[in-house]
């Protein structure tokens, strides 16, 4: 027999997205929520796994792994590798993870003569001394993009890349595209 | 008769004057071969290697290469863009290029070359040179963080200015760059000026006017409106 007309259909297996900002102001997650409305058609395609958008903490299995900033600590490097583990596809957003952005601009100066003047020396400054607590991470000597450490597949450049460019971005991937950003998509500024 | 004759670039047929380098008679023709160090008002320098064409089967420099009747030139090819891609990405790694913090950005020839060949990522390791920035000219800033040895600024001002402030020296990767004709080897101590040529044809942002930043807003500015491939377009003014 013919099956019934009206039969819902089943449905669509949801792609598990993750989304983290390492080294990076939470300028590209801003510029994705910029996405307005179309977020609404996103969720009916995606579910978040990590993200700042939900506050689970760690990484599971995922379709998509979105990673903001570079590398400016040794936690950076844990939750990196974390995504890259359990990401299929892994992609980096934005100038920070891709060159190490405005965080890199401390890459020309000594690590402890910037600690030295923030937290010791510089005038009007509390002078408290160097933190040192167990629960922070430690700083890298330089900041590093994260194509350094772990293999990336796609990237999108900006600072941060527009709310099209992410849409562009995204929705060539959930329809099984090579991203593909055209003039006007692709800035580095 | 004319002198005119022609060849093929990506099958197009490129008319030229005996004489003519193959990117100016491209140029001409209204056709774009990707170039950072050419300047139609200077001689060819040659130092980039971007505007690398293939020329009946073996690689040369457009910029430098005459043209010849009947060539048969590719430039757009994969294999030419994939090549010119890495050379973008080896003046990105090794000098330091912010370009949000800018002044250049939206204007910069290399950085419009690079949305061009859709570069995604400097894919090499990141090199983080310490260069200097030199800001003793009342005017004019320098940023040597940005600069791809172009040496467009040496031919301006020698050929145009008549004043020498550039020179190309040193040796090596990280030895070889721009100094200033001073004893001090600064910038404030030549006679330079903000209206010389050499002020304006930097194609990146090392040679910047003070106090002029901003004047047009990011989004708004040259290849913003049309990638560097649009006719009309050419590195500096
Ligand atoms: S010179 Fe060009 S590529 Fe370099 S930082 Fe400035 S805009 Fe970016
Ligand atoms: S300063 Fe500018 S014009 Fe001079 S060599 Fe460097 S990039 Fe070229
Ligand atoms: S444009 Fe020909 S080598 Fe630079």
């Amino acid at each position: 027999m013919n099956a019934p007309m009206n039969a819902t259909p089943a449905p669509v297996k949801k792609l598990r997205v993750a989304t983290t900002s390492l080294a990076g102001c939470f300028g590209c997650h801003m510029s994705i929520l910029d996405i307005d409305e179309r977020i609404i058609k996103l969720l009916e395609l995606i579910e978040f796994d990590r993200s700042p958008l939900t506050d689970i903490k760690t990484c599971g299995p995922c379709d998509l792994g979105l990673i903001e900033g570079g590398l400016c600590n040794a936690e950076n490097v844990h939750v990196l590798r974390e995504f890259r583990r359990n990401c299929k596809v892994l992609v980096a957003v934005g100038a920070c993870a891709i060159n190490g952005g405005l965080p890199a601009q401390r890459n020309h100066l000594d690590l402890r003569d910037i600690l030295e003047e923030v937290y010791q020396t510089e005038v009007g400054l509390s002078h408290g001394g160097i933190p040192n607590d167990p629960e922070l991470p430690l700083p890298l000597n330089k900041v590093h993009p994260i194509h350094e450490v772990v293999k990336v597949d796609y990237f999108l450049p900006g600072c941060p890349p527009s709310a099209d460019a992410i849409w562009k971005l995204l929705t060539d991937l959930l329809a099984g595209r090579t991203p593909n950003l055209g003039h006007g998509l692709l800035h580095y500024d | 008769m004319n002198a005119t004759t022609t060849f093929h670039l990506d099958g197009e047929e490129i008319p030229f004057t005996p004489g003519q380098t193959i990117i100016q008679a491209a140029k001409a023709a209204g056709a774009y071969i990707p170039h950072l160090c050419w300047h139609p008002d200077f001689q060819a320098n040659g130092s980039c290697k971007l505007c690398t064409v293939k020329v009946n089967g073996r690689f040369g420099s457009s910029c430098t290469m005459e043209a010849q009747a009947g060539m048969v030139v590719e430039n757009r090819t994969a294999e030419l863009d994939d090549k010119r891609r890495t050379l973008l990405q080896m003046f990105f790694v090794e000098g330091n290029h912010f370009c949000p913090s800018c002044e250049k950005s939206g204007d910069c020839a290399l950085q419009a070359t690079a949305y061009e060949l859709k570069m995604m990522s400097p894919h090499f390791d990141m090199f983080y040179p310490d260069r200097a920035v030199d800001a003793s000219h009342p005017d004019i800033l320098l940023d040597f963080n940005r600069c791809i040895m172009c040496s467009l600024c040496v031919s301006a001002s020698r050929d145009v200015d008549g004043k020498n402030v550039f020179y190309m020296g040193g040796r090596g990767i990280l030895g070889r760059r721009v100094h200033i004709n001073s004893e001090s080897g600064m910038l404030g101590d030549t006679d330079f000026a903000a209206t010389d040529r050499a002020a304006s044809i930097c194609p990146v942002g090392v040679i910047l006017k003070k106090r002029k930043g901003f004047a047009v807003p990011i989004g708004e500015r040259t290849y913003d409106l049309a990638p560097i491939s649009a006719p009309d377009k050419e590195t500096t003014p």
